[in-house]
């Protein structure tokens, strides 16, 4: 949702700086959709028609997933274009941090299911 | 056609039981006289206007506040008719599945409906005044945030009458809370009740955090800022990385549930205790996220009422962010009897006991800022005297909690109902009334009645420790949570009729709150000065209750504990430059959020009911609503400077 109210506020606190960040152009929008759709329609095609082991298949569907977060991340959410206090790389570091915690820790935590099943 | 619609109403409402139906009468009655006055006062209108359409961020406050209060009430109801069923043993008050649904509607409405909107009431009453802000970053997304919450919430609270209440617990594990466990309507109320309130949760989060980081006054940097504005911002931290978490694991969940999948059942390749593993990723986070505010709260407190600069303020910044990123790595401390590993018990007891290191740190500053202070024993430092020993004790068993191997003989007995009523209690509940104490006569410009607030805090907290410090050697004694009778050869009599006792004790406590709010509005002390408590941070600078546009000219800011310096220069001779009056920007109000929640609640029902048509409706005007708000272009206006200063003559009395 737009918020326009936001950036004019800051502007009336006189923070005084209020460069318009670039926000990408039609074309990397569009590059960045793209490159979605087929991140997501590889792994739709193998799982629908069986064309991979499991091991394959699971591999292919974790890959593309990781790819089209970063897809995202790159086209539409600008992680590179950020000034002054890198607060959006600071988030993201904690964010994947957290995320490795999450995977890493619930496949240890649940891998008592394997020896008492 | 009889038959039919007598089949539905059968359905559709909860039948059979004389407590539902008189909650059945009351709650008709109650709506009629609503609808009743707003008509008759010709209240419709000015409803709208003020208040459903405001993005305001103190009338938003305040309507989290009421919401709040309304469900701690109907959390403390439920509260109050399971400890009169255990009052005694062999007591044939409740059923044994009337039971369950209370226990687990107390739950998820104390956590997720009282705790969680009294903590936003409290950042939105108080986090843009700290910080010299107009409002917050989003004032739009702000409202959007409280009816998502309230409607979210509405679709919990109407399951005791419509269609059944959940039952599974305040986390519902599977696979109880599957369909083959939870065939009922209960558990859908209580996934999308979630759920929805959830994203308004997650919404606010974000909100919070871009507006401490991007809308400080000028001069306020990070190290200068007011914890409690810290405070918020290492909760919304906490908030952003783990609701995500809650939603993930509810939408598996419904998946389940609705389409068949099998996350979590126990045929077909699921793992229950997975859920487990999820929930409590954001559960213990969660908790931790209803405390920091309340250690920021009483960070202002101690302050203000010791007339001193809070002791160590870099080591309190420090100590709340290392919890809020702590919190996420102590999670399995809920299930160690589950039997994962030794190494996986033993790695979460040591994270367990680390995160209790800064909590100390915090108490000890407090102390330390007490001590030599020239104390004075309001009502909002009374409560933190109240805290402290409490929330001491709850830490202490805590910790005992945390020691894995004992774990087992503690785990789900009434000591650890004791344990995290005491944390919650003692902490957040007390917090959240410290402070609401304390910022009442900014928002409202009155104080309110110490005479009879001393009254329902002493009620309180005799009350607190004659329910709760049964309840610890009970679960000794061997008594497990969530059980709703036991016999008399058990010997747990005495002890359960004092806990009782002591419920009761708290619901007079609160009973004298009420009568000392209303009493208030009509005879408290009227804040003139806009400075009640004689206090630090920029909040005190503007009249009580502040102008929409909160501070007429953005203050400059020079140190921590700015307005306490500035009135100290005053007392020199030392008056700081005011500069010109300049027009302000401010957002107008918009219906859109009332509308979208609300359509966001049809969702939510038509699920639950499998409704498809309703399902659809919502989502339409979801979409639409969004599509409305895209292409609305006049979002703002400005107030020129003739009318800020005829407000701020009317409020100061003075000419600026
Ligand atoms: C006002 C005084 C309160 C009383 C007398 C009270 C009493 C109770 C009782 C009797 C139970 C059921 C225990 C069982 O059968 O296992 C319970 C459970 C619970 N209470 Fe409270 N409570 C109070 C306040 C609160 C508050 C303020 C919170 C949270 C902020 C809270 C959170 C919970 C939770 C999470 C449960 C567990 C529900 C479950 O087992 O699923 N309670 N409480
Ligand atoms: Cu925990």
């Amino acid at each position: 949702m737009s918020q326009h109210s936001a950036d004019n506020h800051s502007h009336d606190h006189g923070h005084g700086h209020h460069e318009e960040e670039a926000h990408g152009s039609i074309k990397s929008y569009t590059m960045g959709f793209i490159l979605s759709l087929i991140l997501t329609v590889i792994p739709m095609v193998i799982v629908f028609n069986d064309l991979m082991g499991r091991t394959g298949t699971l591999a292919v569907i974790l890959i593309t997933a990781v790819a089209q977060l970063f897809v995202q991340m790159w086209f539409f959410m600008h992680i590179r274009d950020e000034k002054g206090p890198r607060y959006n790389l600071m988030a993201l570091s904690l964010g994947i941090l957290l995320v490795i915690t999450i995977i890493a820790g619930s496949v240890w935590i649940m891998s008592f299911n394997s020896y008492t099943q | 056609m009889w038959d039919s619609i007598k089949e539905f109403a059968a359905d559709f409402f909860v039948t059979g039981d004389p407590l539902i139906y008189g909650a059945d009468v009351s709650i008709a009655l109650v709506s009629i006289a609503i609808v009743f006055v707003l008509t008759y006062f010709k209240k419709w209108k000015w409803l709208w206007r003020e208040w459903l359409t405001t993005v305001d961020h103190k009338k938003i406050g305040i309507m989290y506040l009421i919401a709040s209060l309304l469900m701690l009430f109907r959390g403390g109801v439920d509260a109050i008719l399971m400890r009169m069923q255990l009052a005694l043993p062999d007591v044939e008050f409740l059923q044994a599945d009337h039971y369950n649904a209370i226990f687990t509607t107390h739950g998820t409405i104390m956590i997720l409906f009282m705790a969680m909107p009294m903590m936003f009431a409290l950042f939105n009453m108080v986090v843009p005044l700290q910080i010299g802000a107009r409002d917050v970053a989003f004032p739009f997304l702000n409202a959007l945030s409280f009816w998502m919450f309230l409607f979210g919430a509405m679709l919990l609270n109407i399951s005791f009458v419509i269609g059944g209440s959940p039952d599974a617990g305040w986390l519902s594990y599977p696979p109880l809370s599957e369909l083959s466990g939870s065939p009922g309507r209960g558990q859908d109320f209580y996934i999308w009740g979630i759920q929805i309130s959830g994203i308004g949760s997650l919404a606010t989060g974000i909100n919070f955090i871009v507006t401490i980081l991007k809308m400080r006054a000028p001069g306020m940097k990070l190290m200068k800022m007011p914890l409690f504005s810290w405070s918020v911002l290492s909760a919304s931290i906490t908030i952003l990385f783990a609701f995500p978490i809650l939603t993930v694991t509810l939408a598996l969940l419904f998946l389940d549930r609705y389409f068949g999948a099998h996350f979590f059942t126990l045929d077909g390749g699921g793992m229950s205790m997975l859920y487990v593993n999820l929930i409590w990723m954001w559960g213990h986070p969660e908790v931790y996220i209803v405390v920091l505010p309340a250690f920021g709260i009483f960070s202002e407190i101690v302050a203000t009422f010791s007339r001193k600069t809070v002791f160590g303020y870099n080591s309190m910044v420090f100590a709340m962010m290392v919890i809020s990123v702590l919190s996420f790595f102590t999670w399995v401390h809920h299930f160690y009897t589950m039997g994962s590993s030794a190494d996986v018990n033993a790695f979460f007891a040591i994270t367990t006991m680390a995160i209790s290191i800064p909590t100390g740190v915090k108490i000890f500053n407090w102390l330390f800022t007490m001590y030599r202070g020239r104390i004075k024993f309001d009502l909002p430092m009374l409560w933190t005297m109240g805290f402290i020993p409490c929330f001491l004790v709850g830490g202490a068993t805590g910790v005992m909690l945390a020691v894995a191997p004992a774990n087992f003989q503690y785990h789900n007995s009434y000591f650890l109902v004791a344990h995290f009523h005491q944390v919650l209690i003692g902490g957040v509940v007390f917090g959240y009334l410290a402070g609401i104490y304390y910022w009442w006569p900014k928002l409202f410009g009155f104080k309110l009645d110490e005479k009879r607030g001393r009254w329902g805090f002493w009620f309180w907290n005799i009350g607190f420790y004659l329910c709760f410090f049964p309840q610890y050697f009970l679960g000794l004694d061997g008594m497990t949570r969530r059980v709703y009778t036991y016999g008399w050869d058990r010997g747990w009599a005495a002890l359960n009729f004092a806990s009782t006792a002591g419920a009761f004790l708290m619901g007079v406590g609160f009973i004298f709150q009420v009568w000392q709010i209303a009493y208030s509005v009509r005879k408290g002390e009227r804040d003139k000065t806009g400075d009640i408590w004689n206090g630090r941070t920029l909040e005190w600078s503007i009249p009580s209750p502040p102008p929409v546009y909160n501070f007429a000219r953005v203050p400059q800011v020079q140190h921590v504990d700015d307005w306490w310096r500035e009135k100290e220069d005053r007392e020199n001779g030392i008056v700081r430059p005011q500069p010109e009056l300049e027009p302000i920007h401010m957002p107008k109000n918009s219906g859109i959020p009332f509308i979208m929640s609300s359509f966001w609640f049809l969702i939510g029902f038509g699920f639950t009911f499998d409704w498809i048509w309703l399902v659809i409706i919502g989502f339409l005007g979801v979409f639409g609503s969004m599509y409305a708000r895209s292409f609305t272009y006049d979002v703002d206006y400005y107030i020129p400077v003739d009318e800020i200063k005829k407000t701020e003559q009317k409020l100061r009395g003075a000419t600026t």
